[in-house]
């Protein structure tokens, strides 16, 4: 049985880490545990380092568009205090599985997990300004600072952002806000041909439309282009959005100003309760082969059609063939496995090996005693 | 370095470049000798121009073999001396490798190689898209240099900094081997980890860089107000508006004087600040939001606001900001430029601490910055003819400098800590902190060769992990401690 420690201070935070590694003990850093799925299945923990005693708002600056977050709040918290001011947290990741719906801040930046805004304001990577960590020797060491402009120092809050914990424990993290657009309204339009879907999708993509997401959808045999629009003249704006579509030979365009529920629907299909979800990353004008790769395995998708992210969800035995059909074109990795496929498939796609050799230098340096979350991450680190 | 040694380096540089594109004389070398930071200078053993990532990969595998440092330099328009060479070491020029290797529209993408400028990427993909990240030397300086820096630039309030358009990177690392990172690749972000490093971790070889559409519409205004207090009460109020200009520039009172000189673009001059508002986007949203930000500066007590009715209009608004650095040749002989951030909200308080402290120093303080970011550069003039003169502008710089990091702010927004602010590291970092930056600088270069003596405020050197103890040459001189 693993011991657990639920400090309530980055000291503590600290201590417990280092004094776990000294005893040659594997620490599995703990937020709310919505994505433990994810990864290698790692070496059975000694210790269980629960950040969610670590839950406080310490500064929301409202004029500043920044915040300060301990690593344990419920990213949920965050987006309903700040948008109290009319702004938002532009991460907007699933929180979690059915009900359980309580994703903290850390465990998103850690497994650098996004949402549809990405298209318009970019990854956790790109809205965390500043950090601070726990290292397994007992550091605690920060980098960046407050503000939304500052390039001193190295950018070590990159390095542990999608890190899956394995470099230490993310304690704070200051990050830059935006205003929430007042206004919304998302075009959608529909297709069963994977090539109208692709080219439709890239020819939104390159239009000045400066939308707030642009998303596609595939289930079944029929497909969706979904793109937000925010701020003044957001519905007019739909209506040029839906001639595009139009025109790119999408049906049935429609346009909704009560549009929460259609984005919901697009940061659910990144989960998968019953099935496996395989992210890919591929140039973006491959939409369509990544669409005909997951009709092909039976599969569902959800995906950000500008940046070339998908989520397909599928039978754990179809993983293997989708990942041989896309080939060198993508780099996959597999994030939600149910129970007991998890031995038979490795997470991870094969990295360029000096990549590689980096990145297993880079966590020597960080953790040499190998003591956060060994095993989880890529080549086995 | 020995001359042997010196010489036998040269000769195998020669040999995998040519002969006539390594520099060793002075006063070939004169040219390199300094960067935008123009009063550091430095001689280097040798410069080499290599035309190829092969080329440069070869180099940096001979200066790994024969334990030589080496700077790498794009076009030399850095602020901090980032691209400084060292004494006994090597710099790379990576002027000649400025081929633009692939467009690709419809994946957004463009691929360089590092001397390609900042103002060619976007004329690459004229005019249907843009590359956002324009620092106001971007006619010359070169995106390898801007992937070091991580440079920013006027419209980065809304469009982000080179770090965030990078997506991806072929890497010579300090052994020499050749390292290929991407944005979504599985595993540690060592792109983000690159962007920015300064140098340190190594050479970029390859740039795959991310564009966008082209605004539809582009509407600039230039309002004058009685001081920077109030030009700043306006800026506040735009921002809590949900108003995300594509750029929001403010000069003061001595900085428009200068520029107003010139250039002769129209600046009142009796106005106390001057406020550069540029909106772009869609066209509807654009006009909407001119008549928004132009209602906000006439509340927050603008004495006159201009929108720009042409083209060429524009260009003279923004002809002026962009001259404010060289104009500051009217003022005073020389000026030190500062590159500090502080949280918007707190412009007025620190500009009247800045005020206070010229006074003080009797030195003029000019401030031009980008008001969006609250990122100042404040220009402290002086005249190195008079006695003393530089040392106390340099200390006042430094005085600046702190009331920056102690509002909460950064000592440097875009232009790099180089060796211009090592010293002021420690402001912002504690030692457990700059240790830590340390194990990813050894992770990259543990053999301390990439760019050593920038950024970091002491030499440091990397311990072994794991392994036996070696000791490293410059310690066993007494050049550096062990980490």
């Amino acid at each position: 049985m693993a011991s657990e420690l639920w400090p309530e201070t980055y000291e503590q935070a600290a201590a417990g880490l280092g004094a776990a590694s000294a005893e040659h003990q594997a620490v599995r850093i703990h937020g709310a545990g919505t994505k433990f799925e994810w990864g290698g299945l790692g070496i059975e923990p000694d210790v269980e380092l629960h950040t969610t005693a670590l839950d406080e708002v310490l500064e929301h600056n409202v004029g500043d568009l920044t915040a300060v977050l301990q690593a344990g709040v419920p990213l949920a918290r965050v987006h309903e205090q700040v948008a109290a001011a009319g702004q938002m947290l532009s991460l907007d990741p699933p929180l979690g599985h059915g009900d359980a719906q309580d994703a903290t801040v850390g465990g998103v930046i850690a497994t650098a997990d996004s949402g549809p805004l990405r298209h318009r304001y970019g990854a956790a990577r790109d809205l965390v300004v500043g950090m601070t960590v726990a290292l397994s020797d007992g550091t605690i060491a920060k980098s960046g600072g407050k503000v939304i402009k500052n390039v001193a120092g190295y950018d070590i809050a990159k390095l542990f952002s999608g890190a899956f914990g394995t470099l230490g424990a993310i304690l704070e993290v200051s990050v830059r806000l935006h205003s929430a657009p007042p206004d919304t309204a998302t075009a959608v339009g529909s297709t069963d041909d994977p090539v109208v879907l692709g080219s439709a999708a890239q020819q939104l993509s390159m239009a000045p439309l400066e939308l707030e997401a642009l998303d596609v959808a595939w289930r079944g045999d029929r497909g969706e282009v979904l793109a937000q629009l925010g701020g003044p003249g957001a519905p007019e704006r739909a209506d040029r959005v839906a001639a595009i579509m139009h025109e790119a030979e999408l049906e049935a365009a429609e346009i909704s100003d009560n549009d929460a529920e259609i984005w919901s629907r697009q940061r659910a299909g990144q989960r998968s309760a019953r099935a496996a979800v395989l992210r890919v990353a591929t140039r973006p004008s491959l939409l369509a082969e990544v669409v005909r790769a997951t009709r092909a395995a039976g599969g569902s998708l959800v995906g950000r059609a500008a940046l070339g992210l998908s989520w397909i969800e599928l039978a754990p035995d179809q993983v293997s063939a989708v990942r041989e059909r896309l080939g060198a074109s993508a780099v996959a990795v597999l994030l939600d496995m149910p129970a007991g496929a998890r031995d038979q498939l490795e997470p991870w796609d094969a990295q360029d090996g000096a990549a590689l050799e980096l990145m297993r230098r880079i966590k020597m340096r960080f953790d040499p005693a190998g003591a956060c979350n060994p095993g989880v991450f890529v080549g086995g680190i | 370095m020995s001359n042997a040694g010196a010489s036998e380096l040269v000769a195998r540089l020669e040999a995998i470049c040519g002969a006539e594109h390594v520099l060793v004389h002075p006063h070939d070398l004169a040219t390199y000798r300094s960067d935008g930071l123009a009063h550091l200078r430095e001689t280097p053993v040798a410069a080499v121009l290599p035309d190829t990532a092969e080329q440069v990969q070869q180099v940096v595998q001979a200066c790994f073999e024969a334990e030589v440092p080496w700077v790498a330099r794009g076009s030399g328009t850095g602020l901090s001396g980032g691209a400084l060479p060292i004494s006994d070491g090597v710099l790379i020029v990576l002027a000649r490798m400025r081929r633009i290797l692939s467009v690709s529209l419809e994946d957004s993408e463009v691929v360089v190689e590092p001397g390609v400028t900042n103002l060619a990427v976007s004329r690459a993909v004229s005019p249907t898209h843009f590359y956002p990240p324009d620092p106001s030397s971007q006619i010359v300086c070169s995106i390898g240099g801007n992937v070091a820096e991580n440079s920013g630039g006027a419209h980065c309030f809304k469009y982000g900094f080179t770090t965030n358009y990078v997506t991806g990177l072929e890497v010579v690392l300090t052994d020499g081997t050749m390292v290929e990172l991407h944005r979504d690749a599985p595993g540690y972000d060592l792109l983000g980890a690159f962007v920015g490093s300064e140098g340190t971790l190594g050479v970029a070889t390859k740039i795959t860089l991310r564009v966008i559409p082209v605004p539809e519409s582009v509407r600039t205004l230039i309002a004058f107000f009685d001081d920077t207090v109030a030009a700043g009460e306006a800026v506040s109020e735009i921002v809590s508006a949900g108003i995300v200009p594509g750029a929001i520039e403010m000069m003061d009172k001595l900085s428009i004087k200068a520029s107003e000189e010139a250039t002769g673009a129209g600046y009142r001059l009796d106005a106390g600040a001057a406020l550069l508002v540029e909106l772009d986007g869609p066209d509807d949203k654009c006009t909407a939001r001119l008549q928004h930000v132009t209602d906000i500066c006439s509340k927050a007590g603008s004495i006159d606001v201009r929108v720009a009715k042409s083209e060429a209009e524009r260009a003279l608004i923004w002809r002026a900001r962009k001259a404010a650095f060289a104009a500051m040749g009217r003022l005073a002989p020389a000026y030190f430029v500062q590159d500090g951030v502080i949280p918007r909200t707190r412009l007025a308080e620190v500009l009247r601490q800045i005020d206070s402290l010229a006074a003080e120093y009797n030195l003029q303080v000019a401030n031009v910055f980008h008001a969006g970011d609250g990122n100042l550069h404040p220009l402290i003039c002086y005249d190195a003819g008079r006695e003393g003169e530089a040392e106390r502008a340099e200390e006042l710089s430094g005085l600046i400098i702190k009331t920056c990091v102690d509002a909460g702010g950064s000592i440097t927004g875009e232009h790099g800590v180089g060796v211009d602010k090592k010293a002021y590291m420690p402001s912002m970092f504690s030692e457990a902190d700059l240790e830590t930056f340390q194990r990813l600088r050894c992770a990259f270069d543990p053999h301390g060769l990439a760019n050593p003596g920038k950024v970091m405020p002491t030499p440091r050197l990397c311990g072994e992990v794991p392994g036996p103890y070696r000791e490293h040459p410059l310690e066993r001189a007494g050049v550096a401690e062990r980490f």
